[in-house]
């Protein structure tokens, strides 16, 4: 019986370290699926996530106003979706060269940032996790939605920027089907030729995509440093901002597909996490081996290559194609 | 007419062949502004760096010894972009590479003759490397799987299973007796270590010191590096011996030339009949060899045991990727670019102790040269159209035109 118990508390812990982890790779991932459905892979990810990661911490650890720390961030993954428009959609450059000159850019100036302003590893408070409680609507009750068993351990109690993710998702599906610049997006991915044709900017749209990409990216890394961890380290993301990438493949690109992806990584990142503090009978650094084996697996799967938008990582000139 | 027509010409190979150096001091202009903005004086911090890098006998064969590796991975990813393969996984590979050769160390170097394990290490470490590569190769060709991304993600493994071992089967003994358990192998015995430079100047019977023989200045500081004990080794003979090799083949034989042609065109090589499935796994894995051979040389050369796997690849997969794009992807120009880019490394140290610069400005500013690179590379092909849209020669002997800086790599399309 108390077995049961403790492993019941096991998996009910992991699935809820698995819902707040997928927090990153959810707006990470999503941003990607904007730039990529414009027909811009965007590799640089990684380096977008720790600008925004360390932005945003600083701005938190100087003015201790959170939400000025994610506005920060996420106008440093502007600058960065910015930098990765003009090198990429305006000088035409290979697509999968620029994005690792953007991460290496990313990583050397946040760690740079970092040793001359913080010097050593400091803490903020971060966004708390929401209760949910009946008082806080003005009832006179001590409830609140997290002590509800099991559901309510794993589904309330995260941040607001866990549930912004999660949100991120309806919304990122909504843009892309029933607006019209997401119809936009999907057309200079798809057909370049056709959108120009029909007066749609090409350049202009790839632009946006890219910078509201930057942007999601930003606030993905400092979910991590303001909300998750409320630290900043030196290449803290750790490859997260890869793996993003590679869950717009896994995802065929559309936001369910990320969200399903992102879930599935988080979960198994979670469950690396239990298997070090659970000290079972698998060594910690093949545990840690798994997102990212996970990762060329996933990759791997055939379905639904078909999705991928037919032009991407090609630049377009008009005339030309 | 004509000779107007020549002149221009002219003019805009010279553009194009500054276009890289351009791209460099941008960079520099760039990374100058942040230092500015930390209160640091750019133009100090730059001499710093120079001098620190090629001002004196240990700071020049400090940048030789780093340029080694870097020209060795560099040539790899010249070879892998030439194929149409983007080799982001060097660091892995180089990982895996070391790992190998120390194991291979560690089991022959008390019973066969030194010299005979520091080959066998050698072609172990390419093998490795390269296989590790492969698979990336493998997946691309077959199941269509981005190679960036699988590369990246075989870096993180590379880097799991070196500190498995390193803790597991390979730890030195001594450090399991300690109980200090730090992750690192047993030293290599003395006879596998790549000759210095001085040692072979010793043979020779050259020991007279710069000072002893009156030599000053820089040419005072060149004869220091040849002779006098440094941790220059023969490493960077071989690198240089390999960049000439890379260059015959890519260039003066069938098979890399069926690798070019693939790179350039795979939908034009399968009509020629040339299998471009095989091409891409063959590009990717010669390239891991070489990253491989980059890991061997670190260990037979400079470390002479693994240790930390993050401390032995120390960033020379990516800084080689900017390595090969200054160098134009070209085997002999990647020789100055990579060691342009080992006294960056070299000086970046110098100057972060000097003027308290943290050294990763070097990584910021090395991105910098990538995204400026690549950017350039745009004016470069405008002026190449302004030219006769001529069709690319595949024989241009290595010259580049600057349309294949980075040729068109397969990347998305199905390659069967």
């Amino acid at each position: 019986m108390n077995e049961n118990l403790t492993l019941l508390a096991i998996i009910l812990g992991i699935l809820h370290s698995g819902i707040r982890l997928a927090t990153p790779y959810l707006y990470a991932a999503l941003g990607e699926t904007f730039s990529q459905k414009s027909g811009v892979l965007n590799l640089g990810v990684e380096g977008m996530m720790l600008m925004g990661a360390f932005t945003g911490f600083y701005t938190v650890f100087v003015t201790h106003n959170l939400w000025l720390g994610l506005l920060a961030a996420g106008l440093i993954g502007a600058v960065f979706g910015l930098i990765m428009s003009l090198v990429s959609v305006t000088f035409q450059a290979e697509q999968g060269i620029s994005g690792i000159g953007l991460y290496m850019f990313g990583l050397g100036l946040s760690s740079l940032l970092f040793k001359t302003t913080l010097g050593t590893v400091e803490g903020v408070d971060g966004f708390s996790e929401i209760q949910f409680c009946l008082s806080s609507l003005g009832i006179h009750s001590d409830f609140c939605l997290a002590e509800v068993p099991v559901l309510g351990e794993i589904f309330f109690s995260h941040s607001i920027l866990t549930y912004g993710a999660f949100a991120l998702v309806p919304i990122s599906a909504w843009v892309f089907n029933k607006t019209n610049w997401g119809l936009k997006v999907r057309s200079v991915g798809q057909n370049p030729e056709a959108a120009d044709t029909l007066g749609v900017s090409v350049n202009r749209t790839r632009y946006e995509a890219v910078i509201l990409g930057g942007i999601l990216a930003g606030i993905a890394g400092a979910s991590l440093s303001i909300s998750l961890l409320n630290i900043f380290q030196e290449n803290m993301t750790n490859g997260m901002g890869f793996i993003a990438v590679a869950l717009v493949y896994f995802g065929s690109w559309t936001p369910v597909g990320v969200l399903v992806g992102a879930l599935l990584f988080s979960t198994v990142n979670a469950l690396q996490l239990w298997v070090q503090v659970l000290d079972l009978n698998l060594p910690s650094d093949v545990a840690v081996m798994l997102p990212y084996l996970l990762t060329i697996v996933a990759l791997a799967l055939p379905f639904k290559r078909a999705e991928q938008p037919a032009a991407l990582t090609k630049p377009y000139e008009r005339g030309e194609n | 007419m004509d000779n107007n027509k020549g002149r221009s010409e002219r003019i805009d190979k010279i553009v194009i062949l500054l276009m890289p150096l351009v791209a460099v001091l941008l960079a520099f202009i760039v990374g100058g502004v942040i230092l500015w903005f930390q209160g640091v004086n750019p133009f100090v911090a730059y001499k710093e760096m120079i001098v620190g890098a090629f001002g004196s006998k240990n700071g020049l064969a400090d940048t030789l010894v780093k340029a080694t590796p870097l020209l060795l991975v560099g040539l790899g990813i010249a070879i892998a972009f030439r194929g149409g393969m983007i080799n982001i996984g060097a660091e892995g590979q180089i990982v895996v590479g070391a790992l190998l050769t120390t194991f291979v160390g560690l089991q022959l170097g008390e019973q066969l003759p030194g010299w005979l394990v520091v080959i066998i290490g050698l072609l172990t470490g390419a093998l490795m490397g390269g296989l590790w590569a492969a698979i990336a190769g493998v997946l691309k060709a077959y199941l269509n799987v981005n190679e960036i991304l699988s590369t990246i993600m075989l870096n993180a493994i590379a880097v799991q299973i070196a500190y498995f071992l390193l803790r597991g089967p390979m730890i030195d003994p001594a450090e399991l007796e300690a109980g200090t358990n730090i992750p690192h192998s047993a030293r290599l015995v003395r006879a596998l270590d790549m000759p210095r430079f001085t040692d072979i100047a010793q043979q020779l019977g050259l020991t007279g010191s710069a000072a002893d023989l009156g030599i000053k200045g820089f040419l005072g500081e060149l004869y220091g590096v040849l002779v006098e004990p440094t941790r220059l080794h023969t490493g960077f003979i071989f690198a240089i011996v390999m960049a000439i090799l890379v260059y015959i083949f890519l260039w003066r034989t069938t098979i890399g030339y069926r690798i070019r042609a693939v790179g350039l065109n795979p939908h034009a090589s399968r009509y020629a009949g040339i299998n471009v499935r095989r091409n891409l796994i063959l590009s990717i894995t010669l390239s891991g060899m070489l990253a491989g051979m980059a890991g061997a040389v670190e260990i037979l050369g400079l470390h002479h045991r693994m240790f930390e796997p993050a401390a032995v690849s120390a960033g020379y997969g990516f800084t080689g990727i900017v390595a090969a794009l200054l160098g134009r992807l070209h085997p002999l120009g990647i020789i100055p670019s990579s060691i342009l880019f080992g006294g960056m490394l070299v000086g970046g140290d110098k100057m972060q102790r000097a003027m308290q610069v943290p050294q990763v400005l070097i990584q910021a500013i090395l991105g910098l040269v990538v995204l400026f690179v690549v950017s350039t590379d745009y004016f470069a092909r405008k002026y190449e159209k302004r030219r006769a849209t001529a069709e690319v020669d595949l024989d241009d002997g290595g010259g580049g035109t600057p349309n294949d800086i980075v040729p068109g790599v397969p990347g998305q399309e199905a390659v069967s």
